[in-house]
């Protein structure tokens, strides 16, 4: 009683029971912070309405003027020449999926590689810093300059414009992308897995390939998805490399790798400027392809990478 | 006041209203996340200006039990509660009521601690600015590290990164800031699990000198810790039964009733240590 009664003397001392009004815990505008918010709320929202004006009417726009011209003949048909009706665009598919994954083959071992050796690199790493940073600056890089670059160093030394020159212009600038998304996916591995593979006596190589790798890799596809559909959609840097060609680019079983190369997007730059209906009208349609093909390989990206939150 | 250690039937949530010597009443009757049900038919008193402890083992819903009491789980995707939580008589979850506003007068210490990146004194002048208090922050900042007991440690590195301190003081930081704006209640969740034998120490004791300003609810699965600082405890489990795990208050009472002559047979075998 005596520990009761002394309680009961230091609660009138120290806090008289004030409690606290009612009103003050229910949902009102007329306290600053709580206006401030909802405000700030609805201005995010209609921010977020604006921002999708811009993306759904150039959707919008693309589905209304290319679908028109969709057909089986535009996939399989090779570009009509001036006056010509009819044809299709089916050799610049073919020539931008060849070129891309000629891309992604060159620039997918340097990328990964090097990847692992900057999340696997301390600090005070040199190496890892400056090809770091280095890939951080490439990644804002002009893309008409690969071009340029592949024109001189390809095109030059091969003698004419090729698939292979214009594969190696869009490899640089898939490149930092594929670099910098697999380093992060890499470092996002809890460091307790890798140390749960060490502790068990993995050489740095076996903790690489049987723990890090495996685990990044949702992760390090989607920077993968996300660097083939930049390429995908690049203009420049094919203009000095791939250029163009009304013909298709496998013909009777050989793959001509070394000569002018037609892809979806020099073919809109092409025909889009043209003073002829029919081949505006296939620039319209081949962006319409070149959208939906850029569009699924980003959702194939994005549900490799909902698959790792599962 | 005198009068205000005098027993409380468990369920009896119409008294809440008036009587001073409760803070809240929780009143779950279902919590869900999604569909799956985690907790059910859990219903205690907290008393004002005492120590309610809540303990059981891992998964039986005690931590969700005490964020229902300040609405953190309104921040979790599904989460649904059936029943009532009210404070000082009325039911934090009813259609008006802000849980924001809530939460500045139910505070929160979490288990691991959380300090801002910012200087010491920020950290705890932290809630001021939330609620764009005018008047002597310096001296609020000082009272609420003297009564977290971490002034005498701390006064000459104000300025300092909160980070730069050690595990315990982190977390007697954390209490400071979460007092500094005086709320009524103050809602610990495991707050020494991270910490070692002296840090879980000097929480303790700060614990016990609180409650005499503040009505303390806390979550451990340190049962020694309980005893030596709860006044009620309120013992949860969980049914495995329909297939889900669904925790649910079995037992509540005086700390010392709990421990010394539990009623059910699972707070027996829990306290003797017969599972974890």
């Amino acid at each position: 009683m005596t520990s009761q009664a002394a309680k009961a003397k230091a609660e009138v001392e120290l806090d008289p029971f004030v409690g606290v009004d009612f009103s003050n815990l229910e949902l009102s505008l007329r306290r600053p912070r709580t206006f401030v918010s909802m405000l700030f709320t609805a201005i995010t929202i209609a921010m977020t309405l604006c921002a999708l004006v811009p993306l759904f009417s150039v959707l919008l726009l693309l589905l209304w003027r290319g679908g028109r011209k969709l057909s089986i003949a535009a996939f399989t048909q090779l570009p009509p020449v001036p006056l010509e009706q009819g044809g299709g665009f089916g050799n610049a598919i073919l020539g931008t999926v060849v070129i891309c994954a000629l891309a992604l083959l060159i620039s997918l071992p340097f990328g990964i590689l090097s990847a692992i050796h900057l999340a696997q690199a301390t600090p005070d790493n040199r190496l890892a810093n400056s090809v770091r940073f280095v890939g951080k600056v490439l990644s804002g890089f002009p893309s008409i300059l690969a071009g340029v670059f592949a024109y001189g160093v390809v095109v030059m030394a091969t003698g004419g414009y090729s698939a292979v020159a214009g594969a190696v212009a869009l490899s640089i600038l898939m490149l930092p992308t594929i670099l910098l998304t697999a380093e992060d996916a890499i470092r996002m591995v809890p460091p307790s897995m890798k140390e749960a593979a060490v502790g068990m006596g993995a050489t740095e190589t076996q903790t690489v390939w049987m723990v890090l790798l495996p685990t990044a890799a949702p992760r390090i596809l989607t920077g993968i998805m996300l660097a083939i559909a930049r390429a995908a959609g690049e203009t420049a840097p094919l203009l000095f490399t791939a250029l163009f060609s009304n013909y298709w680019l496998i013909w009777h079983g050989h793959v001509k790798l070394l000569q002018p190369t037609a892809s979806l997007a020099v073919l809109i730059y092409n025909f889009a400027g043209m003073p002829f209906a029919n081949q505006v009208e296939l620039a319209w349609a081949a962006a319409l392809v070149l959208v939906i093909m850029v569009l699924i390989t980003n959702l194939i990206g994005q549900s490799l990478a909902n698959r790792q939150v599962q | 006041m005198s009068t205000s250690e005098s027993a409380h039937p468990v369920s009896h949530p119409a008294n809440g209203k008036g009587d001073h010597s409760l803070a809240m009443d929780c009143s779950i009757n279902e919590v869900y996340y999604g569909t799956a049900k985690a907790v059910r038919d859990t219903k205690l008193p907290v008393q004002k200006n005492a120590i309610t402890a809540f303990i059981g083992p891992s998964g039986c819903g005690k931590s969700t039990v005490l964020r229902c009491l300040n609405r953190m789980n309104d921040l979790i995707r599904g989460f649904r509660l059936e029943g009532s939580v009210t404070f000082q008589g009325n039911d934090i979850y009813g259609p008006k009521v802000d849980p924001v506003a809530v939460r500045r007068y139910i505070g929160m210490v979490f288990q691991q601690p959380n300090p801002f990146a910012i200087s010491i004194f920020n950290n705890v002048a932290f809630g001021l600015r939330l609620n764009n208090f005018k008047g002597d922050r310096a001296a609020k900042v000082e009272h609420a590290l003297k009564s977290a007991a971490l002034w005498d440690e701390v006064k000459d590195k104000l300025s300092q990164s909160a980070l730069a301190l050690s595990g315990g003081q982190q977390q007697r930081l954390c209490i400071a800031r979460a007092i500094a704006t005086e709320p009524e209640v103050l809602l610990l969740d495991e707050p020494c699990s991270a910490l070692d034998p002296v840090a879980t120490r000097q929480i303790e004791e700060l614990m016990k000198e609180l409650k005499a300003r503040f009505t303390i609810a806390i979550v451990t699965h340190n049962l020694q810790q309980a005893q030596r600082v709860a006044d009620k405890t309120g013992f949860l489990y969980v049914d495995t039964s329909e297939g889900a795990r669904t925790g649910y208050l079995v037992e509540f009472g005086d700390t010392k009733q709990i421990f010394d002559e539990p009623k059910a047979k699972e707070t027996q075998q829990y306290i003797r240590g017969e599972f974890g």
